[in-house]
């Protein structure tokens, strides 16, 4: 890392941040290994505001590993993160929700005990001001947190289509409504960059085509940001605004969608396989 | 899914009744058969065993029961509900006994609702301190660190005469009890103290898990790292889990030596106690009140009805070693078939036993007035 003498270790004001236009997120120079294995190797890319960017490649490509940088769950051995105007060598996860950004992971991460509206109210705890001893006597103010946010995670549920399963643990439900709740619990916070990995994996054609609008309904009416990590390659050139395409760690190739199909390095390493498995693939 | 109304302010009566939490949303309407339950309950422990029930009875069976069904309580906080697993469980029944003891010899124009809230800091400070590996450690290894707790305690009650007022036996007396100049120190008295404890502490408990903050302990108990990223204070949380938990375990610990035993010894909180304690919570149900209950329950009734049982089958051959072995025995056995057959415990057990009856109740019912089904639902 290649530390400039003013570079407090954690913050820094957007002032110097590499580029010019406001952006949700960039990453600059990230690289990360795990023993022998590069996840990350040098990757800088940058997220306009109020764009849906999509990040594509392989299996192993490194995707995954690079949200879990931005959310701090790995720890980058070099580069930085660029979040709502500060920078960071490792992100402080424990303030994501603070800055901002949520999450859905790649397997599910749901609270498996807990009905499907709980899970998505837990989305809005760190918000509550009451303190425990206030939560128990049942004090005015702690009342009314609560059930102001239960009542936003319930417009939630309306709006994934999740009224039914409301009372439900949410371990007992079926694959592709479990990933729904966990949208529904990281859009409940109302972010400003909202990280998606792999969100449509194991869904139906009409559950994907559902969630696509939903995704983009985030973006036009709750205004998030949204980097969705998505190996429909239909999905990702109808949904996106521009794609990073990563291979062993490395960025080879970012653009709108119309640049990525058309590029050489791209095809070789990644579309062109792509489009066979998905042919092979059936849903 | 277009029609989003989430930009709108949610005006402060929209949800109807769908306002307050889950569980108490449900009893809204009219009375839940949990709460009538309940009520049922406490009017037959507070009026009707009083004045019907036998010193043996109290002294024997419902008293040790109501001190472990506390402790089980305060580890399911713990363990049930914010996953942290502990194996120290009679060390803070064992610092709040002391404490308590401690606090009416050496200060006691306190009245003695304040040393059992005092006893109940003293074992959640204590709690606090051996819950700080858990900020590091998760399972197996947070599970040995806990016995920590438990062999250091016990050592320290040992060691150090000025927490037993120097008994030579290591062996004290605690003080009759009594609660704003009532004399509670027969059976019945004692019986009732420990009853309106467990009372308001299950209470509280309920109130706490019913909450975000007790979502929150679950949350972290589900997944960790889902928790730290939604924003969640993991590591305090998992310390108000330790402090709550060690608090109510300190109190049981209290009514242990004050309301049952009315001695204290090191040895009556030993790594046994822990392990007791901690089979409580797993026959009991992990993350259910009840199952609390339910496993003291069986805990203290079951080696009572199993001598009984051993004495009418086999008469003189089954003497106390005999007892004591078979105990263990099946104890041990019980234990393997909950975990493999019902790990939700004797509280799952009991809910399907529920659902099955009511189920056949309604088809009667339905059947008998076929109108009365179609109201039902809200
Ligand atoms: N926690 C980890 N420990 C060891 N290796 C890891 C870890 N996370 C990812 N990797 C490795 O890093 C590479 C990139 O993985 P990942 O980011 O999950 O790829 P993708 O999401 O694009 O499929 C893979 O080779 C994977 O095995
Ligand atoms: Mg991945």
């Amino acid at each position: 890392m290649t530390a400039t003498p003013s570079e407090a270790p954690h913050l820094q004001p957007s002032a110097t941040q590499p580029q010019a236009a406001p952006s949700a997120l960039a990453v600059d120079g990230l690289s990360l290994s795990f023993g022998g294995v590069t996840a990350l190797n040098g990757v800088s890319f940058t997220v306009a505001v109020g764009e849906i960017r999509a990040v594509i490649g392989p299996n192993g490509a490194g995707k995954s590993s690079l949200l879990n940088a931005v959310s701090g769950l790995y720890r980058p051995d070099s580069g930085r993160v660029w979040l709502g105007g500060h920078s960071f060598a490792a992100v402080p996860t424990d303030r994501l929700a603070a800055l901002g950004v949520s999450r859905t992971f790649q397997n599910l991460a749901l609270f498996k005990g807990l009905s499907v509206l709980d899970n998505v109210a837990a989305g809005l705890t760190h918000r509550l001001r009451a303190g425990v001893l206030a939560q128990v006597i049942g004090l005015p103010t702690a009342r009314r947190e609560r059930a102001d946010a239960y009542d936003r995670a319930e417009a939630l549920l309306a709006f994934l289509h999740l009224e039914d399963a409301r009372d439900r643990p949410v371990g007992t439900l079926p694959y592709g409504v479990q990933k729904r709740v966990e949208l529904a619990r990281a859009l409940v916070a109302r972010p400003r960059l909202l990280l998606l990995d792999e969100p449509m994996a194991g869904m139906t054609l009409t559950e994907k085509q559902e969630l696509t609008g939903c995704i983009r309904v985030a973006r036009d009416d709750l205004g998030a940001t949204i980097v969705l990590i998505e190996h429909d390659i239909g999905v990702v050139m109808g949904l996106s605004d521009r794609i990073a395409v990563l291979d062993y760690g490395r960025l080879i190739g970012d653009g709108t969608p119309e640049a990525i199909r058309n590029n050489q390095a791209v095809i070789d390493a990644y579309l062109g396989v792509a489009h066979d498995l998905e042919a092979g693939e059936g849903i | 899914m277009t029609d989003l109304a989430l930009d709108k302010p949610v005006p402060p009566n929209a949800a109807g009744p769908n306002r307050t939490a889950p569980t108490a949303r449900r009893g809204m309407v009219r009375p839940s058969p949990t709460a009538l339950g309940v009520g049922l309950l406490l009017a037959v422990a507070f009026g009707l065993l009083p004045l019907v029930g036998s010193e043996y009875l109290f002294d024997a069976i419902l008293t040790p029961f109501l001190a472990l069904a506390l402790a089980g309580l305060g580890l399911n906080i713990l363990t049930g509900y914010a996953g942290q697993v502990s194996l120290g469980s009679a060390a803070f029944m064992a610092v709040g006994a002391y404490a308590a003891f401690n606090l009416s010899l050496r200060l006691p124009e306190l009245p003695f609702v304040v040393d059992i809230l005092l006893a109940g800091l003293v074992a959640a400070a204590v709690g606090l301190v051996f819950g700080l590996p858990s900020l590091r450690l998760r399972g197996f290894y947070l599970a040995v660190s806990t016995l920590a707790a438990q062999f250091f305690v016990q050592w320290v009650f040992n060691k150090v005469g000025w927490f037993s007022n120097n008994s030579p036996s290591g062996i004290v007396t605690v003080p009759p009890l009594s609660v704003a100049g009532l004399a509670l120190d027969g059976s019945v008295g004692r019986y009732l103290f420990g009853l309106s404890v467990v009372s308001v502490v299950t209470l509280v408990v309920w109130r706490l898990v019913d909450s975000p903050t007790g979502r929150a302990l679950a949350a972290l108990r589900d997944h960790e790292t889902a928790a730290r990223v939604i924003g969640l204070p993991v590591l305090r949380l998992k310390l108000l889990a330790f402090a709550v938990s060690s608090f109510i375990i300190g109190v049981a610990g209290v009514l242990w030596a004050f309301a049952y035993l009315r001695t204290v010894e090191p040895a009556g909180f030993n790594l046994d106690r822990s392990f007791q304690i901690l089979f409580i919570v797993i026959i009991g149900g992990l993350a259910s009140l009840r199952g609390a209950f339910l496993g003291a329950a069986l805990i203290v009734v079951f080696p009572l009805a199993l001598a009984r049982l051993g004495e009418t089958l086999l008469g003189g051959l089954f003497d106390s070693g005999v007892l004591e072995m078979s105990q263990r025995i099946v104890l041990g056995l019980l234990i393997i078939a909950f975990l493999i057959a019902e790990p939700a415990g004797l509280s799952a057990l009991l809910d399907r036993l529920w659902h099955r009856i009511a189920g056949r109740l309604t088809a009667l019912c339905s059947r008998l007035c076929p109108r009365s089904g179609s109201n039902r639902s809200v």
